[in-house]
């Protein structure tokens, strides 16, 4: 090869790179191992995880312990949908972009909006990209964004609207859900999220209807399960309904990797950031897919482009209309009444408990929040002693409701799981409260 | 627009049969409560969501049949340029599917979450080591989200001294998410001049670094597949100004080991962990784009951030080991991009691989990388094809090489486009076609490492047959493909009345 | 429109937009592109108008033309107020390709300073800059 090319090392081919610039010697990384031993150092670091093999966990705030069923793996572990590129060549895609066309389609149907395109990265990046479709949409320069939007996706639309210049103000919650001050005409756009994280499912028509008013947007992000029994956003008028979609079909991997989906109104469809999968037909009439209005997109319309999306999250959005199909159009509603039948149990149970009283009385779906009379720290690690991890502390991201505990439910968690978790966060209450006087009687 | 579309190629829903199903629901163990009581009626939705109505058979039949109408890289050869598709070893697979790395919920509490914090800090290790940058974050989605973190931690550094700069510098030959990135971050783009040789025209450069400019954003080696010989001067001239540099990591395939984007002056360094870190491509993602910076950006860094706690402070709670943490006391940060952590499921694999390689196995990818490109270039040279595809610029190539279809179209009737359709026919995956916008009629090739010198030799056969078949009947190549699902397709049909979802 | 045409009884800007003189009317033109520019951009897929009543700048973009691969701006050669747009194009943006200087026609301006036509360049002076 060395010789067809008309050099006589590796090393004349590097010629162009600075000799001081070259590296002396070996990276500072060990050695390379055989695979046997690769994968014991792999599994040595999994085993010190406490994963929801290990514990009754009731952890929610975004991503929920589903059960995914086993034809999700193997239909996307398949080389085919596993290792290609973006389908630049649609004539050899026509596999990942149908795909791509019937997610998009399920979302559709799921946010009630016309348009959708085929998955951005995840939930809070979803609401900033949204953001950014609302700023240039209409110019203005002010978000006003619900406190009950996730802590995460408030944080990312922050960050990112620092460099717009558009100022982002918080909506504050009461009663559970968000109550809108008045809007003038410089809101770009009203974002919520529904059911919001306290668990409670918003009024959409009337905030939409709030946004409208102004000529403002009205962006809803949206937990995909309870929209199958949830007012559909678009019926609501949001404009924009974004959502995290790990909770379709996908693992929880520590956060990642997921989808987000963003659906939106018609008007809006050429502002969509990312890729979207388009009807089409060949030459000889055949009925084909291609991604479509590309130029929104970076790799055409580059500093216009409505985002800078380029690699997205196809293999998981796969994984996504796959289980939505799995589900099926009534069997996705049965398991989200399932999840809300049990979530009125557990909420009962638990606020019937000594010292633990449900945050706000709103509908809730498949989590509610409690407040706690005690540490909620040290009740979490009594709870983590019996094998359990009882919710979310919501203490760091709402300071009011500093002993607050979210609870996630999912199909996963039965009624004797619900019963266990009862029993232990009542004795974790109970025993630190009684701590707690101890030491205050033994001080006083 | 009328179609006719075969069983093979119903969609899920025209398959569907009301009444068929796949799920069955658990069985109702708590009290039922009515509707109406949980969930008013006017909250609630009028009508299901129309979702497919499919059995379980249907639904593995129906996606394992799509399957089949994909090219994939277990397939065939791939040589997409700037896409860096090389073979993806099926161990990754095997730990990322792990319970205590799969089964792990992101907010989990730390202490019962230290493999996956060890494993993303020692990534961290290893990335910073690769880039020659002291601290990275893991936590952006993709190289573009990598690259706006880059490109908001430059202003973030800007205005905690005092400064608010407009303008952010690319060449004309970058990725379009580059300008797209710095206008999503608030900045406007400046374009600088490529010269004859394809490097950055440094003197267009000197002219446009003026103390408006927040940041140049370069890729070295260059979307060419050019190393930069001037990267130093380029350094000093944007450095001077009080500006930064970044480093767009698409092409970190040609160097690993070998030389180091710290080393070269960059102060701001994005990985594809989909490119060079082998996480598969799943046909559009996931990937993820972490980012390697130098000491002065640090503070900036998205947060939180995974450290290690020394054993004998508060948090390790004495445990008298290291203790791995998520760091959120982090005041100048410039705050999140997206939720948790970022693609933990990809650091997995990622870190599997630099294990499996350690340092001389790095070090031989890119080695290999740019030998089987340099070959695969004179290869070609010396079967004559570039007569009809000469090279763009005639220097040693790195990991990629860019052959311009102009005198094939003028002489033989055929665009890049043409040839890429015909290459379908042949069962290989076309390279990249129409980037870099500064070469006329371009064709990116990027072969990779794993593969073979047969594979590259009989892709050279190919062309070879593409052009002589075009020589004699341009048609064939102008209808291509021939032999694929389906025939070339109308996209601007398709963009002119958009049907992006069915009608149900 | 498949070979290059550039009609002599037009004015062009060297940004590939021509301008038409209402005859009967001297301070009415129409504006549109030229061949060379539907031929770069390739097959039109969107054309969104501006509003009639807006303002349109000598030498600056007043709109932009989208096609499957490429989005443009279109710069006007003339500066005044639109009075009219080609509402047709919504439905058939390909006629901009097909027909550039007639039925692919963008907007109507009333302008404001004729006298900017001296700026502009007949057939022959725009197709030299073509070569």
């Amino acid at each position: 090869m060395l010789r067809t090319i008309g050099v006589a090392s590796i090393e004349e081919l590097f010629a162009d790179i600075p000799s001081h610039l070259r590296l002396g010697g070996p990276l500072a990384l060990d050695a390379g191992r055989s695979e046997l031993e690769v994968y014991e150092e792999l599994r040595a670091l999994a085993r010190r995880n406490t994963s929801t093999e290990d514990e009754l966990c009731f952890l929610g705030a975004g991503m929920y312990d589903h059960y995914v069923p086993a034809l999700i793996d193997s239909i996307i572990s398949r080389s085919e949908f596993l290792t290609p590129y973006t389908p630049y060549q649609p004539e050899v895609s026509q596999g990942g972009l149908q795909a791509m066309f019937e997610y998009q389609t399920a979302i559709c149907e799921l946010t009630g909006l016309p348009v959708s395109n085929a998955s951005v990265y995840e939930g809070p990046s979803a609401v900033a990209a949204a953001g950014y479709v609302a700023k240039l949409a209409n110019g203005r320069g002010r978000f006003v964004v619900s406190r009950g939007v996730h802590p995460h996706s408030r944080e990312a639309l922050a960050t990112l609207a620092h460099g717009w210049g558009v100022e982002v103000v918080e909506a504050p919650l009461q009663d559970g859900v968000t109550e809108l001050p008045e809007l003038g005409e410089d809101v770009s756009a009203v974002i919520v999220q529904q059911p919001n994280f306290l668990g409670a499912v918003e009024d959409l028509e009337a905030l939409a209807g709030a946004a409208h008013d102004v000529g403002a947007l009205c962006v809803a992000a949206c937990d995909p399960l309870p929209l199958s029994l949830l007012r559909a956003p678009g019926a609501c008028g949001v404009d924009v309904a974004v959502g995290e979609g790990q909770t379709l079909g996908n693992r929880l991997d520590f956060g990642g990797p997921s989808f987000g989906f963003f659906a939106a109104t018609e008007a809006l469809i050429r502002r969509v950031p990312g890729r979207i999968a388009g009807e089409t037909v060949d030459l000889e009439g055949r009925r084909g897919f291609v991604l479509t209005l590309q130029t929104r997109e970076q790799h055409i319309r580059r500093e216009k482009a409505t985002s800078n999306i380029c690699t997205a999250q196809a293999l998981n959005a796969l994984a996504g209309v796959i289980y939505l199909s799995w589900l099926g159009r009534h069997g996705i509603v049965e398991l989200t009444e399932l999840m809300l039948q049990r979530t009125a149990y557990a909420r009962e149970r638990l606020a019937a408990l000594p010292g633990v009283h449900a945050l706000h009385d709103q509908p809730v779906v498949r989590e509610f929040a409690v407040a706690l009379d005690a540490p909620v720290a040290d009740v979490i690690e009594r709870c983590a002693a019996a094998g359990i991890n009882p919710g979310y502390a919501l203490g760091r991201d709402y300071p009011e409701y500093e002993n607050g505990l979210l609870v996630a439910i999912t199909e996963k968690r039965t009624r004797a799981d619900i019963d266990r978790l009862a029993d232990a966060l009542g004795e974790a209450v109970t025993a630190q409260r009684s701590r707690d006087a101890h030491h205050v009687g033994a001080a006083g | 627009m009328t179609a006719s579309a075969a069983d093979d190629q119903l969609t899920i829903y025209e398959r569907s049969k009301p009444g068929r199903r796949a799920f069955v629901a658990p069985a109702l163990d708590v009290p039922e409560h009515p509707l109406d009581q949980l969930i008013p009626a006017r909250l609630r939705r009028a009508e299901t969501p129309h979702l497919p109505e499919v059995s379980e058979p249907e639904i593995v039949r129906h996606y394992n049949r799509l399957s089949k109408r994909n090219f994939d890289l277990d397939t065939g050869f791939y040589p997409l340029g700037s896409c860096t598709m090389k073979h993806n070893p099926k161990l990754h697979e095997r730990v990322a599917a792990l319970d205590g790395h799969a089964r792990l919920h992101p907010l989990q509490d730390p202490r019962r979450a230290q493999g996956a914090l060890e494993l993303m800090f020692n990534l961290q290790t290893a990335l910073a080591e690769i880039a020659g940058l002291p601290h990275v974050s893991l936590q952006p989605s993709a190289g573009s989200h990598g690259e706006l973190a880059g490109v908001l931690l430059t202003r973030a550094f800007h205005e905690d001294h005092g400064e608010s700069r407009t303008k952010v510098l690319t060449p004309d030959t970058a990725h379009g998410t580059n300008p797209a990135t710095v206008t999503m971050a608030g900045y406007e783009v400046v374009k600088v001049g490529t010269d004859a040789e394809g490097n950055v025209d440094l003197d267009d450069l000197r002219a446009k670094a003026t103390d408006d400019v927040a940041c140049l954003m370069l890729t070295n080696p260059s979307t060419l597949g050019l190393f930069e010989h001037g990267i130093e001067e380029i350094a000093e001239i944007v450095h001077d100004v009080g500006a930064t540099l970044y480093y767009d990591g698409a092409n970190l395939n040609a160097i690993m080991g070998i030389c180091r984007p710290g080393d070269m002056g960059f102060d701001i360094v994005h990985f594809n962990l989909h490119k060079s870190f082998t996480q598969p491509h799943g046909g559009g993602g996931p990937g993820a784009g972490p980012i390697a910076v130098a000491e002065r950006i640090e503070p900036y860094l998205p947060r939180p951030q995974v450290i290690r706690r020394s054993p004998d402070s508060a948090h390790a709670g004495g445990a008298g080991t290291a203790f791995f943490d998520l760091d959120y006391d982090r005041p100048k940060s410039i705050g999140r991009l997206r939720g948790f952590q970022g693609n933990y499921g990809v650091f997995v694999r990622s870190y599997a691989y630099i294990r499996s390689l350690g340092a001389a196995g790095l070090r031989d990818v890119s080695e290999v990388a740019v030998l089987n490109a340099n070959y695969l270039l004179a290869k070609l040279r010396a079967e004559g094809v570039m007569e009809h595809l000469p090279v763009a610029y005639d220097r040693i190539c790195m990991h990629e090489f860019v052959l311009s279809g102009a005198p094939m179209k003028r002489d033989l009737k055929i665009r890049t486009l043409d040839l890429a359709k015909r290459l379908l026919d042949h069962g290989v995956h076309p390279p990249t076609v129409y980037f870099p916008l500064l070469v006329d009629e371009a064709l990116l090739i990027e072969p990779t490492e794993t593969e073979t010198k047969e594979t590259l030799d009989r892709f050279a056969q190919i062309i070879v047959e593409i052009l002589r078949e075009a020589a004699d009947d341009p048609e064939v190549a102008q209808t291509a493909p021939h032999t694929t699902p389906v025939r070339r397709l109308d996209e601007a049909g398709a963009a002119r009345r958009p049907v992006v979802r069915q009608a149900l | 429109m498949p070979d290059p045409s550039y009609p002599e009884d037009l004015l062009y800007h060297p940004e590939h937009d021509w301008a038409r003189l209402d005859p009967g009317n001297s301070e009415e033109a129409t504006f549109g592109i030229t061949w060379f520019a539907q031929d770069s951009l390739g097959e039109v897929v969107f054309f969104d108008p501006p509003k009639v009543g807006s303002t349109v700048t000598k030498d600056a973009a007043y709109t932009e033309i989208e096609s499957v691969k490429a989005v443009s701006d279109v710069i006007s050669p003339l500066s005044g107020e639109i009075v009219a747009v080609n509402d047709a194009l919504a439905d058939s943006p390909e006629t901009i390709n097909e027909d550039p200087y007639g039925e692919g026609w963008l907007v109507k301006v009333r302008l404001s300073d004729p006298g900017e036509q001296e700026a502009l360049l007949d057939a022959a002076a725009y197709e030299a800059t073509l070569s």
